[in-house]
């Protein structure tokens, strides 16, 4: 009984200002082809603050429409903006606003407006739900702006047969904190997903793929959080620079193939947090340089060219619990010096034993192989890869160790393959 | 001429090695496509077998066969007919009767389990690889008289190219690291055919991803229709240069 009060007492609570917002505080506009408004420029320009625009399905042939009230635009059945190529189809200049369930599409590449399908200049509590952006420039653009909710969107251009500098990003925030981002789908842009100093923020359940460069791309942004994020054959896969108190958890990074290509590159970044990600078919799954302190944990490395380039500019990371399996090479480096920390890994390569049954191995494993320090050293060696003399020396090096880092060494490496799934 | 080659495949199918030969390399090519699941696995696997112990098998057997067939050479030799054709269809038998070996051993089960343009090549270059190290043998063999000398300088030959000779470049490499060595490494692989082989599988397989800019810079001459050509020339040279030096060394020589 009380649970039931309990409950009418949130819903009431959550429907009444809902209400009382449509009823007391705005009218409904609706625009249709056979409405008396048919344009929704003209429906936003005759609104009042509070109002809510409603746009019911159909084709409107309209670009540089100004939000510049606190509107709630809504598509029903839906409705298509087109805007032809002719410019910027919504600019937000008020505060509160809401667009939602719109399909806005054809935005000219403009190299000195950056034009966008939705752009966003120095507002808050804008909220851009559930709308599909086809084929435009930037998609959805916010700069100096704060409280936004990013979701549901799914944003798709072309990039066939274009260069990267005449490509947008699908999200691009510049200057903007407390964001969230969920539930989008990303593709064919230039980046996926776009942070320069976007603080605060969550980014959660996307779908980043066959961008021209970078899945996500950020730089400093501090105290973000990412997580359960896909993203997917991009040119060069997911690209972090200069940022520290990151978490990056439950994530999967796959299929980044290519010549210039990595999972995830992670420069100058700190403090972080990596765990529970997947790592798939990617070139190189982790390129670090300059990071220090990242806790990198359970984490599933499967069939990669590198698991992991450790270049000795990293300092104090951990690698804990991770899973490497089916990698070309698990772990490369471009020195002797190693100040990082691996235990408790499973390694496909390994060969040790356990004779005390306690799931470690009994003898220490060193990822690095004597041929991946030589492809690090001399690049054109890498046309050896199958040949039989590599594996030989690798053989011999493994055995007894003289050219490869000796402090890179998983002390207690796992016997067993650890099932993220179940833990 | 047609005569000698016959005889001398009767000769060698009567005397089982090459039917073994066969028989191994279909079970280890059935084996690993049913085993692996990943065709693509299973050619990677195969490429060890084709850089490894195809031209052991190769060089070993042509040679021993050389030195058993003496007999019969040195009386052909007293009958009117040219040494070069003496020599040439004793070659020719030897390296058909391997090839088809291969052929039908990898090529077979290659085709109907996985067949794909790498698959394609892999066993172009096996039967290539097979036409060179028989030449080599058969080099090694005309050389010296004695048996186990010649069998000696045939498993160096093996032991050259397929081992020391990627030992010693990758050693040059690392020595002159400061250097550019794209075009050297290029120059250094195609002296030997092992390598050749295996570069022109390998930049056929996904895995050419990993090969960064050496291997684009590979890919950019051997994934024109001319550089691939170029490849499989420089392959007929190494089938040519011991085969043609030691006919020349056969027919001049005092059996």
């Amino acid at each position: 009984m009380r649970n039931s009060i309990n409950y009418l007492v949130t819903v009431a609570s959550v429907l009444l200002p809902l209400v009382l917002a449509q009823t007391a505080a705005g009218a409904t506009l609706t625009v249709c082809k056979t409405c008396a408004l048919t344009s929704v420029k003209q429906a936003v320009q005759q609104a009042k603050p509070g109002d809510t625009v409603l746009v019911n399905g159909g084709v409107y042939q309209e670009s540089r429409i100004e939000v510049n009230k606190p509107l709630t635009l809504i598509g029903k059945n839906n409705p298509v903006i087109d805007g032809n190529f002719t410019g910027q189809l919504i600019a937000v200049t008020a505060d509160d606003v809401t667009i939602q369930g719109l399909t806005l599409k054809n935005v000219a590449t403009s190299y000195t407006r950056d034009d966008a399908a939705i752009r966003v200049f120095q507002r808050s509590n804008i909220k851009l739900l559930d709308n599909t952006i086809l084929k435009t420039y930037f998609g959805i653009y916010l700069q100096n702006s704060d409280n936004i909710v990013i979701r549901g969107n799914n944003i798709i251009g072309e990039n066939k047969g274009r260069t990267e500098s005449s490509l947008g990003n699908a999200i691009h925030l510049y200057y903007t904190d407390n964001v969230e981002i969920t539930d989008n789908n990303v593709q064919g842009h230039r980046d996926g997903i776009y942070l320069e100093v976007v603080k605060n923020s969550q980014v959660r359940n996307n779908v980043s793929h066959q961008n021209m460069r970078y899945g996500m791309h950020f730089m400093f942004s501090d105290g973000n959080t990412y997580t359960h994020n896909t993203f997917r054959n991009n040119g060069a896969g997911v690209a972090v620079m200069y940022t520290n108190n990151v978490r990056m958890e439950y994530n999967t990074f796959e299929e980044n193939w290519g010549a210039a290509s990595y999972g995830l590159l992670l420069k100058d970044i700190s403090n972080s947090v990596i765990h529970h990600n997947t790592f798939r078919r990617n070139t190189t799954a982790i390129h670090m340089e300059s990071s220090s302190q990242l806790d990198i944990k359970s984490n599933d490395f499967e069939r990669n060219g590198w698991a992991i380039k450790l270049m000795t500019t990293c300092i104090e990371d951990t690698f804990r619990l991770n899973n490497f399996t089916g990698n070309s090479f698990d772990v490369s480096t471009n020195g002797s010096i190693q100040e990082n920390h691996f235990e408790h890994n499973y390694w496909d390569k390994y060969t040790g034993y356990d004779l005390d049954k306690d799931q470690q191995g009994d003898v220490p494993y060193r990822p690095v192989s004597l041929y991946s320090m030589l492809v690090e050293r001399v690049p054109p060696s890498v046309m050896f890869m199958r040949s039989f003399m590599v594996d030989l020396l690798d053989s011999i090096e493994k055995v007894l160790p003289s050219f490869i880092p000796d402090q890179l060494i998983d002390e207690q490496p796992l016997m067993r393959r650890i099932d993220h799934q179940a833990v | 001429m047609g005569k000698i080659i016959k005889y001398v495949f009767y000769d060698i199918v009567r005397n089982k090695i090459v039917l073994a030969y066969t028989a191994f390399l279909l079970l280890l090519t059935i084996g690993l496509f049913s085993l692996g699941g990943n065709p693509d696995k299973a050619v990677l696997s195969l490429l060890n077998l084709v850089l490894l112990t195809v031209p052991l098998i190769s060089i070993v057997f042509a040679t021993t066969h050389f030195y058993n067939s003496y007999e019969f050479i040195e009386l052909l030799v007293a009958q009117p007919i040219h040494r070069r054709k003496i020599f040439m269809s004793e070659y020719l038998g030897v390296a058909c009767s391997l090839a088809g070996a291969f052929v039908l051993g990898v090529g077979m089960p290659l085709l109907l389990l996985g067949a794909s343009v790498t698959g394609l090549y892999l066993l172009l270059t096996g039967v290539l690889i097979t036409f060179i190290f028989v030449g080599m043998a058969f080099l090694a063999s005309v050389i010296t008289r004695d048996k186990a000398k010649g069998i000696g300088v045939a498993l160096l030959l093996w032991f050259y190219f397929a081992l020391i000779y990627d030992g010693i470049v990758l050693f040059i490499l690392y020595s002159f690291s400061d250097y550019p060595l794209e075009t050297p490494t290029l120059v250094l692989t195609a002296l030997n055919p092992i390598d050749l082989a295996r570069i022109i599988v390998l930049l056929n397989m996904d895995i050419s991803a990993l090969m960064g800019y050496t291997g684009a810079l590979y890919k950019s001459i051997l994934g024109s229709l001319w550089g691939i050509s170029l490849a499989f020339g420089l392959m007929v040279v190494w089938i040519l240069v011991p085969v043609l030096s030691s006919r020349r060394i056969f027919s001049r020589r005092d059996l």
